[in-house]
């Protein structure tokens, strides 16, 4: 056994003049940094990922957390990030893995973007005192709609609705499946779409028994390892997706490492214990864009035809693509960014392929439109949406509503170490440890995330009241309303957007 | 027995009729000149029989949770995808990606098969999938497979013609494969290894081919008279050295 060359990102700390030796943060470190000598804590930095746990468990403040002063010789083109991995490659033959989303400075269009005020000449509303409506349907949108008078003298809705999803705001949770993330962390993102009235989703690893109350709110997913698919599951939530792609790892499948597959988890997925439980990279069922329709089919005769996403990673050529989806029969389509985040990616993938968001969402949107279809299905958008700001410039930008999961995870207490694919999230988040996952009391944290989309709905509600608007309908695809700062000809072309000062 | 014309009529209607029969309590129903309509059984969940005349079209059986399907001639692609009970017997050729991601019950095909059959299958004690094929197969036959049986048998094929295409088994962690003949190393994936039968095996492979020569009126001792192979993963993890932590 030699010491890895590759540098501790990190400097673990404990001030022993303040340290009362509780021992909280040997009990808190899921990656087992510290250690009890019989007179004080030991400290091994090299495990640390800066999660900050311990920090936050310490009752003394005596622990600290630094970025690890030493670092190789500074230079430009070879950074800690490459030397590390390579350092790392060369001991083990293996692809370094990544957690949570893309985490180079690629430029964030959505930082670049501003919306529009309303001043003077057209007068503002206050949605603290004004109806305000955020509601939105995901799904097909009939080409006219025809009313007629009821019995009762009241105009009714004579057309009949395609089936849809009703959310009480424009923001839904991404995928992310039990295995991937904790029975608890799936609690927390349940209980939550059930109190705001917006959806969860299962991601690819089965319906656990124990969110049946909440499957009301509760989209299921359907991916190329088809774990804990069968008619039942189909049909215990709202909707049904199929997962084609994932923003963090466009073209590969997914590798859900051994150590995260204990008994439980193991017989959702009906796979051994312990082995990594394989999500193909494709669905060998779908080559095209026929093939993809047949599976929209088969869920649509399994299901009584509710609504079916597919979700894709938003790569070169994504506008076609979704072109492509919605007339294979989709009612919604889930665009994933390249910014999205993941349980675990190869970090070469996950820094290296796809697109941002904003840039496939303006292409699919314009596509959707120039062909004529773009009633024909909703548009998700997600990848990097960090704040209501952003769901704001996505639903401008022509999304109907956009899906976080990074967000909702850090309201339970993920710092974004992005260490998930080890399965020692000390947050019990991306962990099946059950001394860790008992940490997340789903009530507790379920409310804090309620508190989060309660303050994003107030946000988006003030956003379109300055805008001058009284519902999020009159934002969606009004790119008139945004103007981009600092941005090139091409790229203001490609959102179809002007520049501030036109 | 109640029957169904099935000429012409679309696959959403012949399936929302199919469903109103089993809803009036019937168990056995036969489909009159079936031409190739989509999703038949997909999504059922009763214990009834379904007869199908004709040759039904892809996703045959899709998501199906307790129906026994009769083919009485050839059937196409992706039959048994993702299914969880029941039983599918083809009397014919049937094509490629049957039993895909399959959690259970069994599927029966005569003769051949296409490419990428069985793959992903899962299992578990109770829960186990059997897919038997009387012919031969294409390449990836049981890929990613996590659990189950895949039975081939080639029964019509001359000595020394190969049963099965290339990457056999390849990405395998779990279930097994029982290969009647020799298999050549040459064609199988890195994850698998090529081993003997032993008592145990023989039994269990002797129960489901029993059940096999019943539907086809074939003879059980013929059939296992010529030696088989059992392919099986070789690691709990083939892929728990491609990363670096």
């Amino acid at each position: 056994m030699f010491k890895s060359q590759a540098l501790p990102e990190f400097l673990a700390t404990i001030d022993n003049d303040k340290c009362i030796r509780c021992k909280r943060c040997i009990q808190n470190c899921g990656w087992s940094v510290y250690e009890w000598s019989g007179e004080r804590v030991l400290i091994d930095s090299s495990k640390c990922v800066k999660c900050l746990r311990c920090y936050h468990y310490c009752p003394v403040e005596a622990i600290q957390i630094l970025d690890n002063p030493t670092k190789y010789k500074e230079n430009s083109s070879w950074t800690f990030n490459n030397i590390k991995n390579l350092k790392r490659q060369a001991e083990t033959g293996g692809m370094p893995l990544s957690g949570m989303g893309c985490s180079l400075p690629y430029p964030i269009l959505f930082d670049s973007l501003l919306l529009d005020a309303c001043q003077v000449t057209n007068p503002s509303i206050d949605p603290l005192r004004e109806p305000m409506e955020l509601r939105t349907y995901l799904g097909k949108k009939p080409n006219k709609v025809e009313v007629e008078r009821g019995k009762d003298g009241k105009l009714k809705l004579k057309t009949k609705m395609p089936p849809r999803i009703e959310l009480s705001a424009p923001f839904i949770f991404s995928p992310m499946s039990f295995g991937a993330i904790s029975l608890n962390a799936q609690k927390v993102l349940a209980m939550a779409a059930k109190e705001c009235g917006i959806v969860m989703n299962t991601g690819e690893g089965g319906f656990h028994e124990d969110l049946k109350p909440y499957s009301k709110s509760v989209m299921v997913q359907v991916a190329s390892g088809r774990f804990g698919v069968n008619p039942e599951y189909l049909n215990a939530g709202v909707a049904v997706e199929i997962k084609i792609g994932q923003g963090a790892k466009p073209g590969i499948g997914g590798h859900l490492p051994g150590e995260k597959i204990p008994l439980q988890v193991a017989k959702t997925r009906m796979i051994p214990v312990g082995t990594d439980a394989i999500s193909p990279a494709p669905q060998h069922d779908i080559y095209s864009i026929e093939d993809l329709r047949q599976l929209i089919y088969a869920i649509k005769e399994a299901t009584g035809y509710k609504p079916v996403s597919v979700k894709i990673a938003t790569v070169h050529n994504v506008a076609a693509i979704a072109s492509g989806i919605v007339r294979a029969g989709a009612d919604i389509v889930y665009l994933d960014g390249f910014r999205g985040g993941t349980g675990a990616a190869p970090s070469v993938i996950r820094d290296n392929l796809g697109i941002p968001i904003e840039h496939a969402l303006a292409a699919v949107d314009d596509r959707l439109r120039q062909e004529g279809i773009r009633n024909e299905a909703s548009v998700v958008a997600a990848g990097g949406i960090r704040s209501a700001a952003d769901a704001a410039k996505a639903i401008a930008l022509g999304a109907d509503a956009v899906a976080i999961g990074t967000a909702a995870l850090m309201t339970m207490g993920c710092t974004v170490c992005g260490k998930c694919y080890t399965g020692n999230c000390s947050w019990g988040i991306t962990t099946q440890r059950p001394e860790l996952t008992a940490r997340l009391d789903p009530e507790v944290y379920g409310q804090r995330l309620v508190n989060l989309i309660t303050a994003w709905k107030h946000e988006l509600q003030e956003i379109l009241g300055a805008l001058g608007v009284n519902a999020v309908e009159s934002l969606r695809g009004s790119r008139e309303r945004l103007r981009g700062v600092g941005l090139d000809d091409n790229i203001l072309d490609i959102l179809g957007v002007k520049p501030a000062g036109r | 027995m109640f029957e169904i014309e099935a000429k012409g009529v679309y696959f959403k209607e012949l399936n929302e009729m199919i469903r109103a029969a089993i809803k009036d309590g019937e168990k056995d129903i036969t489909l009159k000149n079936v031409n190739g309509q989509y999703y038949i059984g997909t999504g059922l969940c009763e214990k009834v029989n379904i007869t199908i005349d004709g040759v039904p079209g892809n996703d045959l059986a899709a998501f199906m949770d307790g129906p026994t399907l009769l083919v009485q001639s050839n059937a196409q692609d992706n039959i048994a995808n993702t299914m969880n009970s029941g039983k599918v017997v083809v009397h014919g050729h049937a094509g490629d990606v049957l039993g895909y991601g399959m959690r259970g019950g069994k599927l029966h095909i005569k003769s051949d098969v296409g490419y990428r059959v069985g793959i992903h299958m899962k299992g578990q004690k109770k829960n186990s999938p059997v897919i038997i094929s009387g012919g031969t197969a294409g390449d990836f036959f049981g890929e990613y497979m996590a659990g189950g049986t895949l039975v081939l048998l080639g029964l019509e094929v001359e000595d020394g013609t190969p049963l099965v295409g290339d990457y056999l088994g390849s990405g395998m962690h779990g279930g097994q494969i029982f290969i009647r003949g020799e298999v050549d190393p040459t064609r199988c994936g890195a994850e698998v290894g090529v081993m003997e039968l032993t008592e145990a095996d023989l039994k269990v492979l002797r129960k489901y081919l029993e059940d096999f020569c019943k539907d086809f009126d074939l003879d059980i001792e013929e059939v296992m008279s010529k030696p088989f192979e059992k392919l099986e993963p070789v690691m709990a993890r083939p892929y728990g050295n491609l990363y670096a932590y």
